[in-house]
């Protein structure tokens, strides 16, 4: 490598001075083409969303999805979902990522049987929950059969909405932790073993070293997951669609019922729009909840 | 374990860890199964005969096997073509979304420049939209482009679907990666290019597996654009899901079943990337 | 070094990926001379025949045996449907030629700025003496002034039933003609004797009960459906309906196909569209029976849907799509599509004597219905173009607030009826059958 002229600045100083060229240069593909390819559609679809039949500016697209009762219902529902569902995967995955990263004999073939989910689509994931909830379905038949229960239970009936949530929760999250244990898992790789036998050195319990010692060190990957997964939240229905019908709305279908069934795309568009600016929020608000500076875990 | 004088535990080393060893396996295999049953049961439903999937009480048991579902959802017409069509799209989606994004998630990780955070949220924001919004847009684009009906068209607006997910697993694994170790490559003699394919690429690879993964089986799995993108040269699920959506219940565990299969191997072939190729932890 | 390589075979892996990728693509439009038909092979985009078996069965047995070009079957759900005609449209080329969807597809896709179909007035002409019936033609313009789609198939609903459903019938009641009040006798009596409500309404949010609504349940108490929507007989139908909904399998808000629920044993009454009730006497076939829908206080009405074949404007091959057309709607080709799907014919021949035992039930049940002394057609709503799916949604919405949330009931009819309205003002759609002619205003609520 070159000497450079005027070297006298040490390593940190220099690389920390990089003037933005290099970033730049290499995010540009990617904002160009995300910009291209999805925001400027997007940008087109939230003026649709603030336009009448003939184009003229207006908020009764808007007014139209406020004023809707399913409006209100989707809204809660989709919180519910979240608050449910986020931490109940973080805590599946994150327990499933330190068994296997603790490299138990057999580790690989948990790590496959645990990845599975990651290939199913939403759609066969909703078939086969259907199949496991509906009153003659699976869990029904299990649980007769072991004198649990006398009955077969309507967990899917309307008139049992908590029972509802409570079937959709465990459907996604059994769909979606896959993808959560992953990326944690691809974090905890890089926590040198140091850390970790350190902890016991000084005699932590595990819980003591996996909470005061692993779960710090594995910020940038929670960060990532909470991220990835909430988003993905907002934007899924499938199976909250096969499991309940209309019964338990989410923003996400109404969107697309507006679109494909009613053929309204403006208003289709107003809940768009409102999708994007929830998940933002969020986002953002896990940004500035993690902040995280590069480096810092493995110092 | 040097600290066992100091902690005295009360029970002998030995029955602690077979304790700790018990309660390890039994969390693991305890999750394996959960994870487990559901796909049994998608398995079991896809091969047996069709009245079976009406019964009630549901046999736990393959006991009425029967191929002829599958059989006749495999046979029918454009199904093996559409899944040679979804694993050419899907690899491509992984090479192109990894060469454009893993860069930027570099970036992301490493500098520090104005506009950072703008940046992260722009990209993460094109996946707060709902793409079967943008369907026709997209549509009339890529015929404009002449990309329409062709794989190419698909790849590309995979890619996009895919590439904040890239981007944003990049820079969380690049963020753990340890920015003395470049330096020190390149006070070694390196550049910085090598200093990154060398250094930090490698430690990154389980963060870049779990990535290709995703791309995978996103792309594969993908119906809106995938259907509005193509007519003839249909993947998978832009074959099959209209169709699935109006079948009796028994071809769609055989259809489903047969979506998974290419993914399973996918990642079966991936999984060892997913740990860091020396050893544990270092 | 290994590593260059591993980059070096990506490369190479990319490029030919990117080869292999840059296939398929449009056709241009055909240039055959007048008169003769181009063989360009074209694709058919449908939203029905999508079922498996079905699509196997079409591209065997009737697509296939049509020698004039190579027709190349794509199934389609709505959205889909929708976005790819728009799209062509815009783009001013595409790759479909000739497309197959319901009444209620094409719907959505007329309008003022709209302009994505053929006018098939010509093609209507030369078929006239096949024996479509003129009221379909009719209806096939969609309220505007050119012939849009050429209808081809026509289905209804009717009961499904299982046999063990019968012995609970109430007393006096026979099932080929009863009441509402006799079906809901009916479902409380399975109710209150098995313990389970085994009746059910195709109320999932793929269903057809927005068409249950207009086409059955509202005629036949009141006469009509936009005009008497909110009308004190309407009360009626739906405080009636809420009643039955007591007795009715609540997982009926989850049924897009009424066959599965039936073929599962979940339900034992349940009404839907023959083609959505099809594979239950397929399946089981000594287990279930059709019935004709029940009448109310103003007769037994019911609903044809109509599906058929339309043009689109960017079709790269116009004279092979309409001699398609022509082949679809030949009596030999008509038989066969019934023996494939539970559509059946628009042409006023007799039905095949060879028909499939399934068929034969469902046929059985269908005739029981049209030829009930009581019978009278409701007819599919015309001339609402684009706003047909908030029509639909009005209907919907209506149901979910009465029915399942319990609304009081002369509240929601005030506030639906007055958006019901404002549909049809915005459509500017006159009546149509069951309600009395507007003479060409709009269809007004009163």
């Amino acid at each position: 490598m070159a000497v450079r002229a005027g070297r006298a600045l040490s390593f940190p100083a220099r690389i920390a001075r990089s003037d933005a060229a290099l970033p730049l240069g290499l995010l540009a593909p990617t904002i160009v083409y995300l910009t291209l390819l999805i925001l400027v559609p997007v940008a087109q679809a939230i003026l649709l969303s603030f336009q009448a039949e003939d184009g003229a500016l207006t908020l009764d697209a808007y007014q139209r999805m406020v004023s809707e009762a399913a409006f209100a219902d989707s809204l809660r529902n989709t919180a519910l979902l979240l608050v449910f569902i986020v931490p109940i995967q973080l805590v599946l995955a994150l327990a499933m990522a330190l068994l296997i990263n603790s490299r138990f004999p057999g580790h690989g073939i948990f790590l496959y049987i645990y990845a599975i989910p990651l290939a199913i689509s939403d759609l066969a994931a909703g078939i086969v929950w259907l199949s496991i909830f509906t009153e003659s379905g699976y869990l029904n038949t299990v649980l007769t059969g072991l004198g649990v229960t006398k009955e077969p239970i309507a967990y899917l009936s309307y008139e049992n909405l908590h029972l509802v949530l409570m079937a959709i929760v465990v459907a996604e999250s059994w769909r979606a932790t896959a993808i959560v244990l992953v990326i944690l898992l691809a974090g905890l790789q890089l926590i040198p073993r140091d850390y970790f036998e350190a902890a016991e050195l000084f005699g932590a319990s595990r819980w003591k070293r996996t909470l005061l010692v692993v779960l710090p060190l594995l910020r940038p990957s929670l960060q990532s997951a909470l991220i990835i997964r909430t988003v993905f939240a907002f934007q899924t229905f499938a199976v909250v669609l096969t499991l309940a019908g209309r019964q338990f709305p989410v923003l996400a279908y109404e969107a697309y019922d507006w679109y494909a069934n009613v053929f309204n795309s403006h208003v289709a568009a107003a809940y768009a729009g409102l999708i994007l600016v929830l998940t933002m929020t969020v986002v953002v608000f896990y940004l500035r909840l993690f902040r995280v500076r590069e480096g810092e875990a493995a110092r | 374990m040097t600290a066992v004088a100091r902690a005295a535990p009360r029970r002998s080393p030995s029955r602690r860890v077979l304790l700790d060893r018990l309660l390890l396996y039994g969390a693991a295999t305890f999750l394996a199964l959960w994870t487990l049953v559901p796909i049994y049961l998608i398995a079991v439903a896809a091969f047996s005969e069709r009245g079976a999937v009406y019964d009630y009480p549901k046999e736990l048991l393959p006991t009425r096997f029967s191929t002829d579902t599958m059989a006749f959802f495999v046979g029918s017409s454009g199904v093996i073509s559409s899944v040679k069509n979804s694993v050419i799209v899907a690899l491509g989606t992984i090479v192109l979304s990894l060469a454009i994004g893993a860069p930027a998630g570099y970036a992301l990780s490493r500098f520090r420049f104005p506009g950072r955070d703008v940046f992260q949220l722009a990209v993460l924001s094109s996946k707060m939209f709902p793409i079967a919004i943008l369907a026709i847009p997209l549509a009339v684009t890529f015929i404009g482009l002449g990309l329409y009906d062709t794989l190419l068209g698909v790849v590309i607006v995979h890619s996009a679907m895919v590439l904040p997910f890239v981007v944003i697993v990049t820079a969380g694994v690049f963020a753990s990666v340890s920015r003395e170790l470049e330096e020190a490559a390149q006070t070694l003699g390196t550049s910085r290019l090598g200093a990154f394919l060398r250094v930090a690429l490698p430690l990154a690879l389980p963060g870049l597996a779990a990535a290709a993964i995703f791309a995978f089986v996103t792309s594969w799995n993908e119906v809106f654009a995938a259907t509005i993108l193509t007519l003839r040269e249909r993947t998978l699920p832009a074959h099959v899901v209209a169709s699935l959506n109006q079948s009796p219940l028994y071809f769609k565990f055989a259809g489903g079943f047969f979506l998974i299969i290419p993914s399973l191997f996918f990642i079966y072939f991936m999984r060892k990337y997913l740990f860091n190729l020396w050893g544990p932890g270092k | 070094m290994t590593r260059h390589g591993r980059v070096l075979t990506a490369l190479v892996a990319a490029g030919s990926l990117v080869a292999a990728a840059c296939g398929g693509g449009g056709t241009g439009p055909s240039a055959a001379p007048p008169g003769a038909v181009s063989s360009e092979p074209f694709v058919l985009l449908s939203t029905q025949f999508n079922n498996v078996t079905e699509r196997e069965a079409v591209q065997k047995q009737i697509l296939e045996p049509f020698t004039k070009a190579k027709v190349d079957y794509t199934g389609s759900e709505i959205g889909p449907f929708n976005d790819r005609i728009a799209a062509e449209a815009k783009a001013g080329k595409g790759t479909v030629g000739a497309l197959l969807g319901l009444h209620g597809d094409f719907g959505g896709l007329v309008g003022p700025d709209k302009d994505y179909f053929e006018d098939l007035t010509p093609l209507a002409n030369r078929l006239k003496d096949r024996g479509i019936p003129a009221e379909f033609l009719d209806l096939g313009k969609l309220g505007t002034g050119k012939q849009v789609y050429i209808p081809s198939m026509q289905a209804t609903y009717i009961l499904g039933v299982n046999k063990q459903a019968l012995q609970y019938l109430p007393s006096g009641a026979n099932v080929d003609d009863l009441t509402y009040s006799q079906l809901r006798d009916w479902c409380k009596n399975i109710a209150d004797k098995t313990g389970k409500k085994r009746c059910g309404l195709p109320a999932g949010p793929n269903s057809l009960l927005h068409r249950l609504i207009q086409g059955y349940l509202y005629p036949a108490y009141t006469g009509g459906l936009v005009t008497t929507y909110k009308s004190a007989d309407a009360a009626k139908m739906w405080a009636d309906l809420k009643d039955l909904w007591q007795y009715t399998n609540p997982q009926s808000l989850q049924i897009d196909f009424m066959q599965e629920s039936l073929l599962s044993g979940e339900v034992w009454v349940g009404f839907d569209h023959v083609a959505r009730l099809v594979n239950a006497l397929q399946q089981k076939p000594n287990d279930f029976v059709t019935a004709p829908a029940p009448k109310g206080p103003k007769g037994l009405y019911y609903m044809s849907v109509l599906a058929g074949y339309a043009i689109p404007k960017s079709s790269p091959n116009r004279s092979g799509a309409e001699a398609f057309i022509d082949y679809m709607l030949t009596p030999e080709i008509q038989a066969k599509v019934q023996n494939v799907a539970a559509f059946f014919p628009v042409l006023d021949k007799a039905m095949p004597a060879d028909l499939a035992p399934h068929l034969k039930a469902l046929t059985e049940g269908i005739q029981k219905q049209s030829k009930h002394k009581d019978a009278k057609v409701a007819l599919l709503p015309i001339g609402l173009g684009a706003k047909g799916g908030d029509f639909n949604k009005v209907q919907r919405d209506t149901f979910q607030r009465i029915v399942v949330k319990g609304e009081d009931i002369q509240k929601v009819l005030n506030e639906e009826g007055a958006n019901l309205q404002k549909v049809m003002t915005d459509s500017k759609a006159p009546c149509w059958r069951p309600d009395p002619d507007s003479g060409g205003s709009p269809c007004a609520v009163k």
